[in-house]
């Protein structure tokens, strides 16, 4: 069992970490201060076009190894430790670093095309994340996207952000975590959300479809590094929608397929999409119970699987839109919200920078089935 | 000629009391065991000719009859088994290879049965599969990189062309077993349940007889060494076609029919002359490296306008995970693997106990080399020799098959009894004989029906495991080798499987 919550507002304004501090903070049942973590989009407007990477080092003596790997590839444009403050009952925290890096020029030359991949950034920054993270130096990168950070650790939600002093940043989209370990043990590296590039992910379940999942993300040059289920759903994320170019509304059919039955419904052209879908990418079918919050910038996506085995309540209120696991952290954050609603299980609910949230899904595959409970 | 020194191998006991000498077993003994005698109004068995097929104690009205191994045992010796000095004592009589059938019986570690499922608990609900949909349907042949989606206003349309590929409702597939090697009546029990269960059987390379052409939705039409049947309309009737190169009972050598199963029928079906051994060459005479094979699958993918699945079946030797990934570099849709228990209608005896890797391991190296080399999504798997229950399936789909191929459980749930005697054409369940009086011993409706009750019952179990585990639907299987765990198995064995020991998290 995990908490989970996400919170944006459509029209871009910011605010500050103190709402969702407050709203995760009250899911105490389904966290055991074992993980938890925030993650916030524009949170580094000054350095909005630079690759803003978070590295843990758990042996502080790879720092300037890593440093040293991170010169070579990148242009340095400025690096500090994530400011961070005591706080009671918090065992061990590693060294935090933060990198804001931008990709050379001549990035392209030192990088080795993987077969048929060709030469693109965004490629290349995942390429020397994935170096990094498996190079057993005990530093991990896991946070690597554009004015996006991840702030996580092992702790109760409350102690996390006031070691990262969360209440300080400020970001129009930030999700949250509190973490109830079950499959792996509880490190800051395994804490949620995971990031990758600019892909967030919070999640709540276990997923056992994982050892596919990821040897079929493996095969596409994906490394899972962290220990823990979770990552595979923001490869999977990136690799869908990035790498393949696949619309959101389609990524989230693979992750959450339609049932068969289902698709024997469909009018032929849907079906014909469905299937290919599902024969091409069945691997990435994610299958168990789960929740997740996958974020971008300027996107903000809920899902649960197909059966939805694990809970998702939403709301709109105004440009914000709340998912969360429960509707009491909702409410304590936005008492009287214009709509609240449990979406159907494997139907996504989609937040986008300059859209109205909507409470309809915004593509349905057979709008009957997927009528929405106000 | 001189004393044979082969003393029987089974001990047929027959409870005078019980016996009414009806006759029964006389009449359905192919092998003449039973003899009756009208002076002495009884039934006498001559053991030395039993096959141990339990035909005539299945049958028995009274259950007067019971088939033991003979009690008769040699003097105890680790080194030198009875089968050993039996195999001697009939090659010094005979001068000839000793021809066997069905899947090598030797006591190799059997890796199914060293493998653990997994199931869900506390953290992960199982999935009940009598209230939560459970899907199995599987899909085989070559996928493409990615899918294109054409998005206009708020419609979405696929744009990529898939090739073709087959459905399955379950993830199992009746395995190559050719008419001639097995009855009409047998090939046609596998048609009808193929197409009841929506899955697929296979010809073999006994082409396929004018009557079944019907069933071409449902059938894989074999393109073997022999070439026998193999002519356009065949091509055309069936859904794929599968390429031979090799089988697991005899991976590096041809085929034999002997010339007895070659009835009339089985001579035109096959397109050779009555009474003649049919034999198919060990290689394909126009198969000498990868780039024949590579030939050869786009001629027949040419000849049917590339609306159908080429495959490529072949035994799974010690090379098998570089031999597999030229197959799919040469453009194969699926590829079928035949491990060392794969059964046969007829293989040399030493071939087929000697030759060969299990399938477990095979399956594993193959399925590992192709995601090592990114090409795992173009072909799909098929792993073959020696299913034996849906627990198999599922560990073989784990390990990273896409689906698997019966055969030997197929026939057994026909009735067949795994006498080991296919290759003499008498065998006494109808299935693997041509003899007009046998045949007609398996009634194609009955056979159908319990190869239909096989696969119900293995797919229910197969949901049962998969609902189990958390999952609910096959294609989070595939591969899945977290959900396996070795038991009794050294560290090289585990490494190769791919799977970590009972007890490792």
């Amino acid at each position: 069992m995990c908490g989970l919550i996400g919170i944006m507002d459509t029209s871009g304004r910011c605010f500050s970490g103190h709402d969702i501090v407050v709203g995760i903070s009250n899911m105490e049942e389904r966290g055991n201060g074992l993980g938890a973590g925030f993650a916030v989009y524009g949170c580094y407007p000054q350095y909005a076009d630079c690759y803003a990477f978070h590295v843990m080092y758990t042996r502080p003596d790879s720092r300037s190894q890593v440093e040293a790997f991170l010169r070579e590839h990148f242009t340095w444009v400025h690096a500090e430790e994530v400011p961070h403050q005591p706080v009671t009952d918090l065992p061990n925290p590693p060294l935090i670093w933060r990198y804001f890096l931008q990709l050379p020029d001549s990035a392209h030359l030192s990088f080795q095309t993987k077969g048929r991949v060709p030469f693109d950034e965004a490629e290349c920054v995942v390429d020397r994340v994935m170096r990094v993270n498996t190079a057993g130096l005990g530093a991990y990168i896991y946070s690597s996207g554009k004015d996006v950070g991840v702030f996580k650790g092992v702790g109760h939600p409350q102690q996390i952000a006031e070691y990262f002093g969360l209440e300080e940043y400020s970001g129009y989209l930030w999700t949250a975590h509190t973490r109830f370990p079950t499959n792996t043990p509880g490190w800051w590296g395994g804490a949620h959300p995971f990031g990758l590039l600019n892909w967030t992910v919070v999640h709540n379940g276990e997923i056992s479809s994982y050892g596919t999942n990821r040897r079929y993300l493996e095969m596409m040059g994906y490394h899972c590094t962290m220990q823990t289920d979770t990552e595979v759903i923001a490869y999977a994320a990136d690799f869908l929608m990035r790498r393949q170019g696949l619309p959101v509304e389609i990524a989230v059919r693979v992750m959450a397929a339609p049932l068969w039955d289902e698709i024997a419904r469909m009018d032929p052209e849907e079906q014909a999409l469905m299937r290919a879908l599902r024969q091409v990418y069945g691997p990435l079918l994610i299958n168990g119970p789960f929740t997740v919050i996958i974020a971008r910038q300027g996107e903000m996506i809920g899902l649960t699987d197909r059966i939805r085995l694990r809970p998702l309540t939403a709301a709109i209120h105004g440009d914000r839109l709340y998912l969360a696991s429960e509707e009491a952290p909702i409410r304590l954050i936005c008492p009287q919200p214009e709509r609240v609603w449990t979406p159907v299980g494997g139907e996504p609910i989609i937040g986008r920078l300059g859209e109205s949230p909507r409470e309809e899904a915004v593509w349905c595959v057979e709008s009957s089935l997927y009528t929405c409970v106000s | 000629m001189s004393l044979s020194l082969l003393t029987a191998e089974f001990h047929v006991e027959r409870d005078e009391i019980r016996c009414i000498a009806c006759q029964v077993c006389v009449r359905q003994c192919a092998n003449d065991v039973h003899v009756y005698d009208p002076d002495d109004d009884r039934v006498y068995s001559d053991e030395t000719r039993c096959v141990g097929c339990h035909r005539c104690a299945t049958l028995c009205p009274t259950r007067a009859l019971t088939i033991r191994c003979t009690p008769q045992e040699f003097r105890a010796n680790a080194n030198w088994s009875p089968s050993i000095i039996t195999s001697v004592f009939k090659q010094a009589e005979t001068g000839g290879v000793l021809l066997t059938g069905m899947g090598c019986d030797q006591p190799y570690p059997i890796y199914f049965d060293h493998i653990l499922l997994n199931a869900a608990q506390v953290t992960n609900p199982s999935i009940d599969p009598l209230r939560e949909p459970m899907e199995l349907r599987t899909f085989i042949g070559r996928k493409p990189e990615q899918v294109g989606v054409v998005q206009d206003r708020d419609n979405m349309r696929l744009e990529t062309r898939l090739a073709p590929q087959l459905v399955l409702e379950t993830p199992i597939l009746f395995s190559a077993m050719s008419y001639g090697s097995i009855s009409y009546n047998a090939c046609l029990s596998l048609a009808r349940a193929a197409k009841e269960c929506g899955i697929l059987y296979n010809t073999g390379e006994g082409g396929l007889h004018p009557t079944l052409y019907e069933y071409g939705p449902y059938t894989i039409a074999q393109v073997a060494s022999g070439r026998f049947g193999v002519h356009r309309a065949y091509l055309e009737t069936a859904a794929a076609l599968e390429i031979k190169i090799g089988q697991g009972a005899k991976p590096g050598i041809g085929g034999h029919l002997p010339g007895e199963k070659v009835s009339e029928d089985v001579s035109r079906t096959r397109m050779i002359p009555q009474g003649t051994d049919a034999l198919s060459p060990a290689p394909h005479h126009d198969i000498y490296s990868i780039e024949d094979l590579r030939q050869l699958i786009y001629a027949l993918k040419e000849a049917t306008n590339y609306t159908k699945p080429v495959g490529v079946k072949v035994a799974a030797v010690h090379h098998i995970a570089p031999i597999a990934s030229g197959i799919a570099r040469a453009g194969a849709d699926y590829i079928a693997i035949d491990g060392l228990r794969g059964g046969t209608g007829a293989a040399p005896t030493v071939i087929r106990n000697n030759v060969g890797i299990p399938i477990e391991m095979a399956i594993a190296a193959v399925d590992e080399r192709l995601r090592q080399e990114g090409i795992r999504n173009q072909v799909s798997l098929i792993a073959a020799g020696s299913i034996r229950s849906s627990a198999d399936v599922v560990k073989a789909i784990a390990l990273g098959a896409d689906a698997v191929y019966i055969g030997t459980a197929a026939l057994v749930a026909m009735g067949c009894h795994l006498c080991q005697k296919c290759y003499t054409g008498k065998c006494n369940w109808g299935i693997a004989t041509q003899d007009p009086y046998l045949t007609k011993r398996l009634n194609p409706n009955i056979g159908a029906r319990r190869l239909v009750n096989l696969l119900r019952a293995w797919s229910l179990e197969i949901k049962e495991m998969l609902g189990g585990m958390g999952i609910n639907a096959i294609e989070s299987l595939r591969g899945n080798r977290d959900h396996l765990r070795g038991v009794g198995l050294n560290e090289v064995e585990l490494r190769v499987l791919g799977i970590k020991a009972a007890g490792e998290s």
